[in-house]
């Protein structure tokens, strides 16, 4: 057993963390402190796992030491044990940004247990190697994002969660009804065990029903075409510690369902699904960015934006090469970073400024040029600038279409890539580099900013990191792309030798 | 203004009260315990007890359920939930996988074999969380009455 029980680690951690700041609600200090060092000790502990996981291949743990396709399992491969690190380190970054921005008021609320919460949702639906398993982690953030959503009440949160629990209920009663489904045709919820299974079912128009179903349900959680409109509805509406996790993870979590269950159990009918997976992938790019030129108000452009990038992991999954996954998986590790920045970036300019709204916000590079330089460095890469890190993700998502001769999609993410540095070249303009508009806005003038600046600066290194330090990312991108398009890797790993 | 009482309050309910709390309260950990083998456990026990509180709220009053309590039921929650993600870590200091359930046989001089078990910490946690949770909700309704 050994190092196993890392595998449970980024699950117990989050869970303890938050149960422990829930008996102190409240002792406001003793909650922050839980909150940042406790995220740092997760963050240490997920990289650990990572390392496990790159050196030492696949890592399975039997919770409870029930036997694999009875009990449940907790799988760390490639792809799962990436998603968690950028998950820890997306929810360090947060936990630090909250400790200046988080209001008491929220605290009382439980802001803390809240996230917490989420984090051990998020980690526990990209380790669990069971389907219903993963269902119970999706509700278990869920219910924490829904929560974090409301806090302060205000009449367009409640406007825009009404939106978000509506649309992702619905995608959980149709997730809910394919794993029956599922069940039903082949017994078993263990996802490695429903892979072998599947094969041997007679009634394969079935599986591609239920594959169907799956397919909407994560596309409806991943905002991707064409229900999408939940996100841009809701993510700009709580603070934006919560906006920035939110824009960082959630989405992709769905993405990252769609990828596990259309590489490791769906892959019978390809033609189909994958062609439908390509459609979404080319309309949901398109209609994100399209959103997002006709808003003026820096988190409605960041809201649509996660829409249209969504596109381009679909993308990488849809066309289903070696190099395609590697560069949705490549595109992924770099999104989350560059987006929860981006929603940093945007508190800040709010809290220096007192708006959003682009028509009231000007002069911002005269005033504070270093925020200026903080802003360019995630924009440039979310437009895809060499040698930052989305340049390199686009640039292998875009080679993979030229081989697989998918035209359509080439020209699309292209063309989006374009009106992307448009976007941001928009915010640039008339947040930054337009003069101060008349009558100046009063300005708090809040001091003690340098944490924040910290956070926003280590979230910009790493985008340079990752741009500058490809190669290394690459690899594990490859070793993620490797072992998703050979399942029976991961079925090896889960079943051992007992598969019949 | 005086805050309005509820207008529950009898004489019949408020003696009744104080004969059939103690029983609720024992008779939800008697389910608590019970739980192991037979139909019981946490969730129910803290069903009851919660009850027994609601109870007590119902025949006097929000403060009276309140100082019964003594903490806020939130925090029962938080501890309910550090002690059932406690549950889960026994098992690693005898070289378990995580989460496997550990039993303690201790003999008691005049009672006899005693179980110990994380699954009873599991469901001890359980417990307060359900109390804490069905508490919160109760007070949150009762405070919007009160005020």
């Amino acid at each position: 057993m050994d190092l196993e029980v890392l595998v449970a680690l980024p699950i117990i951690i989050p869970l303890l963390l938050g149960a422990i700041s829930l008996t102190v609600l409240s002792n406001h200090n003793a909650q922050r402190w839980i909150g940042a060092v406790g995220t740092a000790l997760l963050l240490i502990s997920s990289i650990a796992l990572l390392f496990q996981t790159k050196d030492h291949g696949i890592q399975v743990l039997e919770v409870g030491s029930w036997p694999a396709p009875f009990g449940i399992v907790l799988v760390s491969d490639m792809l799962g044990a990436i998603m968690v690190v950028l998950a820890c380190i997306t929810g360090f970054a947060t936990a630090l940004y909250s400790l200046k921005t988080v209001r008491k008021r929220f605290e009382r609320f439980g802001y803390y247990p809240l996230l917490h919460l989420l984090l051990a949702g998020v980690n526990g639906a990209f380790l669990t190697g069971d389907i219903f398993n993963l269902y119970v982690w999706f509700e278990v953030l869920l219910v924490a994002s829904f929560a974090l959503l409301i806090l302060g009440g205000e009449r367009a949160q409640m406007e825009g969660a009404i939106k978000y629990v509506t649309l992702n209920l619905l995608s959980s009663a149709l997730f809910l009804t394919a794993i029956g489904l599922t069940y039903g045709l082949v017994g078993t919820l263990n996802m490695a065990d429903i892979a072998v299974k599947l094969g041997s079912v007679d009634d394969q128009k079935m599986v591609t029903v239920i594959g169907s179903l799956f397919l909407i349900a994560f596309a409806i959680k991943a905002a991707a075409f064409p229900l999408f409109f939940w996100l841009p509805a809701s993510y700009h509406t709580p603070q934006v510690a919560v906006s920035a996790i939110f824009a960082g993870l959630l989405t992709k979590v769905g993405v990252y369902a769609l990828y596990r269950v259309f590489t490791l159990i769906f892959t019978a009918d390809t033609g189909f699904t994958h062609e439908i997976l390509l459609w979404i992938a080319i309309l949901t790019m398109l209609t994100g960015v399209l959103g997002a030129a006709a808003q003026f108000e820096i988190r409605r452009i960041l809201s649509f934006h996660i829409i249209s990038q969504i596109g381009y992991m679909i993308l990488g999954l849809a066309l289903f090469t070696p190099l395609a996954i590697i560069g949705g998986v490549f595109y992924i590790m770099h999104h989350i970073i560059v987006k929860a920045n981006l929603f940093l970036v945007a508190g800040l300019i709010y809290r220096l400024r007192g708006s959003f709204e682009l028509k009231k916000l000007g002069g911002l590079y005269k005033d504070h040029p270093g925020l200026a330089i903080l802003f360019l460095i995630p924009a440039l890469s979310l437009a895809g600038v060499p040698p930052l890190s989305g340049f390199f993700a686009k640039f292998i998502l875009i080679k993979a279409g030229v081989e697989a001769s998918a035209w359509w999609a080439v020209g699309v993410a292209l063309l989006v890539g374009l009106l992307t540095l448009f976007s941001m070249i928009k915010i640039w303009n008339e947040a930054f580099w337009k003069g101060t508009p008349e009558p100046a806005p009063a300005i708090p003038a809040p001091t003690r900013n340098a944490l924040l600046y910290w956070t926003i600066g280590i979230l910009a290194a790493m985008t340079v990191a990752i741009g500058i330090f490809a190669q290394p990312i690459y690899v594990m991108a490859e070793m993620a792309a490797h072992q998703l398009l050979n399942p029976s890797i991961y079925i090896e790993a889960v079943l051992g030798g007992q598969t019949p | 203004m005086k805050p309005r009482r509820f207008n529950m309050r009898s004489l019949i309910l408020n003696t009744g009260s104080t004969l059939l709390l103690p029983l609720l309260v024992l008779f939800s950990l008697f389910l608590l315990l019970r739980g192991h083998d037979e139909p019981g456990g946490g969730f129910i026990g803290g069903l009851v007890a919660a009850a027994a509180v609601a109870l007590k709220l119902f025949a006097e009053d929000y403060k009276a359920a309140r100082d019964m309590l003594r903490v806020h039921p939130l925090q029962l929650v938080g501890v309910g939930l550090v002690l059932a993600a406690l549950a889960s870590l026994p098992a690693l200091l005898v070289g378990q996988s995580f989460f496997t359930a550990q039993w303690w046989l201790v003999d008691l001089p005049i009672f006899g074999e005693l179980k110990l078990s994380t699954p009873l910490l599991f469901d001890i946690g359980v417990f307060l969380g359900v109390i804490g949770t069905v508490l919160t909700v109760v007070f949150t309704l009762a405070e919007a009455e009160h005020s």
